[in-house]
């Protein structure tokens, strides 16, 4: 039997623990994000697919950063000045930056991480996009050995200098790339590769890593030392493996996920119809094409054959009945949606549909090639049903031309060695872009390209636009030759682009503060849960 | 027995030295490399890559470098997931898809030879017919039509199970759906053995006896008959396990369970020549030493079975 007076304490005592746990448990703002494949690695000088840069972004800021409708904003540097010839960028860094451990950042990590990166030790993938940067080809290379030779200078602590070869107007759209994102060198010495364990990394982004159990999920909580952490809202982000693209949706569906990566294209026209306001579908920065090789005669030495393939192409009824989850078909090389840049058009994209094939039965025809005595060639594509079915519908429609298509299928890495090595007439591919800027579809078919460029394309004039443009000050200018650059490649054939790419989404009715862009990059920084 | 036993695991060690020696090569020699991709690397890059990864070596002397180093028990890093070793990947794995596999072995050896021991005892009977039928059917529709399935009915349309993931730690919750996809081919399979097993032990002469006896029915059948009728379901006890572990390729991949059995498939397409041969060597392993058990086992229950 307890007193009055106890029972009432315990009672009170009771309320107030069980309050003081609901606040605790409704204070937290967990985001549940669906990304993919396992990430091979979160080290940004490493990193090469779309999974680990969605992470990196949160971990990470570079000296810019992209704000959540894509344009280039203030990251890790508060302001910046641009030489008159446009090759030399200084970088003002922000007093507040700091990492997650309370060091400041300064121009020393940048200086370190950009050597890093063009260090032919780290063996990094996408070092070569630094090439704008003076002597960064050498040094991957190996032609130079000294990185202080890179030019990324530190004059003091909080003042980065980028020297570059010639002017590039898209280097701040580059700075934002994981490459240029700075890692903290004193972890990265004491650790080596197991400096991105939970526990030991240390990032400059709204977010720090908390938990990694590889296949399981990857957890970051807010970084307290962020320069922006007063407007972060998020206090955790869970990222989820998710390759099996259709239980990923069951999984949204079930409430266990708040975005989800990607959607099953054979499920886009349900959901269109029964979960319009969550199902997002919006243009993506890629083409879907088939490339030529230009190095065997049949196609190579007969641009009107080459011609003739791409109007027998319907896109609209590929895009409309076949992948049916919103592409837009292409009749360009650079997708659109490229801020300030004219997109640029096959010749024949006005025409009518039955126009377009008459004319491509006369060019075959003139060539000696018709329903009877059909050309013969192959396609290859990499093992897929989405890429089979486009393949037996272009087939199809090539057919009644005077075609015989054979179709080739081989598994990825397999499909990658006999494409590098240009053995196959058509081929099936897609390049995504790694930045906003027509540089980055154009500079894959210049001459001295090597193997990525897969249609041995070789055009004199097409190589001398790229170079005038690169050394052109006048970003409006530089884009006017950088489209005439690619009127000329879209007019030689060595193409037939099919469809942009659309990036398709699940989002949580409950989340904010998810803007469109090209990039389709939409970093926790700026996203919340309305409760 | 036990030298029997030993004898069994010296003889191993050649069998894993032929299966490291076979998939190494194989996998080597497959077109495609770990660094091809969609985005060509440039020259320098690659040639920086393959000698960090000794890959620019003759290749019996990368075979010879990597038993040499397998015997120090150091499998190497993984070549796709770059933060991590194959040990890690494997250790950390591993355990997951041991309790998975466990639990749905479990299920599978106490539903099936419950169903069996059932259809056995009320054989032609609608019980019977539908037990059987339904074991067809578990053995007849593949996991990855069975899975899909579960998600939608109980996962998504019922909200009793969660969907996907392994939760925090061990959670039962989480684990009873994939276990229940993974099972359902086994518990198929032991029900119709043990029901095949028991209608012969029911009619042997022993049974006969002790049910003259006087013996309760459920000491005749549990202690004699079902002792009796084990060893076929012991027999395929090694072949279960191989087929719960090629079940997890699919299952942990459906469900997003961190267990290693996606490695296999993974590891092959992504050409991570390392997490291959390890997870290769580690099954294999695996492999030998439960068949070794699965054979004692069978060798204690039948005391007809000499090793000598």
């Amino acid at each position: 039997m307890m007193h009055r007076r106890t029972t009432l304490k315990l009672a009170a005592l009771a309320v107030a623990a069980l309050l003081a746990g609901t606040a605790v448990a409704q204070a937290e703002m967990v985001l549940r994000r669906g990304n993919g494949a396992e990430p091979e690695t979160i080290d940004p000088h490493k990193s090469t697919g779309v999974t680990e840069n969605v992470i990196e972004n949160d971990l990470f800021e570079g000296l810019v950063t992209l704000a959540a409708d894509g344009k280039q904003i203030p990251g890790v540097a508060k302001s910046w000045d641009i030489s008159d010839d446009g090759t030399v960028y200084t970088f003002h860094l922000r007093d507040d930056a700091k990492w997650s451990n309370g060091e400041p950042v300064t121009s020393a990590d940048f200086v370190y991480s950009f050597r890093r990166a063009v260090d032919p030790k780290t063996a990094s993938d996408y070092a070569p996009i630094l090439s704008p940067i003076k002597n960064a080809d050498d040094i991957i290379a190996g032609k130079i050995t000294d990185l202080s030779q890179l030019g990324v200078a530190a004059p003091d602590a909080k003042t980065v200098v980028i020297s570059l070869n010639a002017p590039t107007p898209y280097l701040l759209g580059l700075l934002t790339h994981n490459i240029a994102m700075p890692v903290h060198q004193a972890t990265v010495e004491k650790f080596g590769d197991q400096w991105t364990r939970p526990g030991n990394m240390v990032s400059n982004g709204a977010f720090m890593l908390s938990d990694w159990v590889p296949q399981s999920q990857l957890t970051v909580v807010k970084n307290p030392n962020f320069h922006d952490a007063a407007n972060v809202k998020l206090d955790k982000i869970v990222y989820y493996p998710t390759e099996d693209i259709a239980e990923e949706l069951k999984r949204y569906r079930a409430g266990e996920l708040d975005i989800t990566y990607e959607v099953p294209s054979d499920q886009v026209k349900w959901l269109e119809a029964n979960m319009k306001d969550e199902f997002q579908n919006k243009p993506y920065l890629g083409t879907y094409y088939y490339v030529i090789n230009l190095t065997r005669d049949t196609l190579g030495k007969a641009k009107e054959i080459r011609k003739a393939l791409a109007l027998g192409v319907d896109r609209e009824i590929l895009t409309d009945k076949i992948t049916q989850a919103g592409e837009i078909p292409a009749y360009s090389w650079v997708p659109p949606n490229i801020p300030g840049y004219e997109q640029q058009f096959l010749d024949f994209k006005s025409e009518a549909k039955a126009q377009r094939l008459v004319e491509a039965k006369k060019l075959l025809a003139d060539a000696g090639y018709g329903p009877d005595h059909p050309l013969k060639i192959q396609l290859l594509y990499n093992t897929s049903e989405n890429h089979k079915k486009i393949a037996v519908a272009i087939a199809s429609m090539w057919k009644p031309l005077g075609v015989d298509l054979e179709l080739v299928n081989q598994e990825w890495k397999v499909y990658l060695e006999t494409r590098d090595k240009k053995d196959f007439d058509v081929a099936r591919a897609a390049w995504i872009g790694d930045y906003a800027d027509p540089i980055n579809f154009l500079d894959m078919f210049k001459s001295d390209a090597g193997e990525r460029n897969d249609a041995g394309y070789n055009n004199p004039k097409f190589d001398q636009l790229l170079t005038t443009a690169a050394s052109t000050v006048d970003p409006k200018k530089r884009l006017e030759i950088l489209a005439q650059a690619e009127k000329i490649f879209l007019d030689d054939y060595a193409m037939i682009p099919i469809y942009h790419y659309v990036s398709h989404h699940m989002l949580s009715p409950k989340l904010v503060g998810w803007e469109f862009n090209i990039l389709d990059i939409h970093p926790g920084r700026f996203l919340s849960l309305k409760s | 027995m036990l030298s029997y036993a030993i004898k069994r695991l010296i003889g191993a060690v050649p069998t894993l030295l032929l299966i490291v020696a076979i998939t190494f090569f194989m996998v080597h020699l497959a077109p495609g490399g770990p660094f091809d991709k969609e985005r060509k690397l440039s020259a320098e890059v690659e040639a920086n890559l393959r000698k960090a990864y000794h890959l620019d070596e003759p290749i019996l002397q990368q075979f010879g470098r990597y038993v040499g180093n397998l015997l120090e028990g150091d499998f190497g890093p993984s070549f796709q997931y770059k933060d991590y070793s194959v040990t890690e990947l494997i250790v950390g794995g591993f355990p997951t898809s041991l309790t998975l596999g466990a639990i749905a072995m479990t299920a599978a050896i106490v539903i099936g030879m419950g169903a069996g021991m059932i259809s056995a005892l009320r054989q032609n009977s609608l019980l019977d017919h539908a037990l059987m039928g339904g074991a067809v059917l578990g053995v007849a529709i593949p996991n990855f039509v069975v899975a899909p399935l579960l998600t939608l009915v109980i996962g998504l349309q019922l909200r009793l199970l969660p969907v996907g993931g392994w939760g925090d730690g061990f959670s039962l919750r989480h684990a009873i759906l994939p276990a229940t996809a993974l099972a359902l081919p086994q518990i198929a399979a032991i029900a119709r053995l043990m029901r095949g097993s028991m209608l012969e032990v029911l009619r042997t002469n022993y049974i006969r006896t002790a049910r003259a006896k006087g013996l309760p029915e459920r000491v005749t059948l549990l202690r004699h008959g079902v002792k009796a009728a084990l060893p076929p379901i012991v027999s395929y006890l090694g072949p279960a396990i191989a087929n719960i572990i090629t079940g997890s390729i699919v299952i942990e991949q459906i469900f997003g369970i961190p267990g290693i059995g996606r490695y296999f498939v993974q590891a092959a397409l992504n050409r991570d020549y390392t997490l291959v041969m390890g997870v290769v060597v580690f099954y294999g392993a695996l492999i030998i030493l439960l068949n070794l058990l699965a054979d004692l086992a069978y060798g204690l229950l039948d005391p007809q079975v000499r090793y000598d």
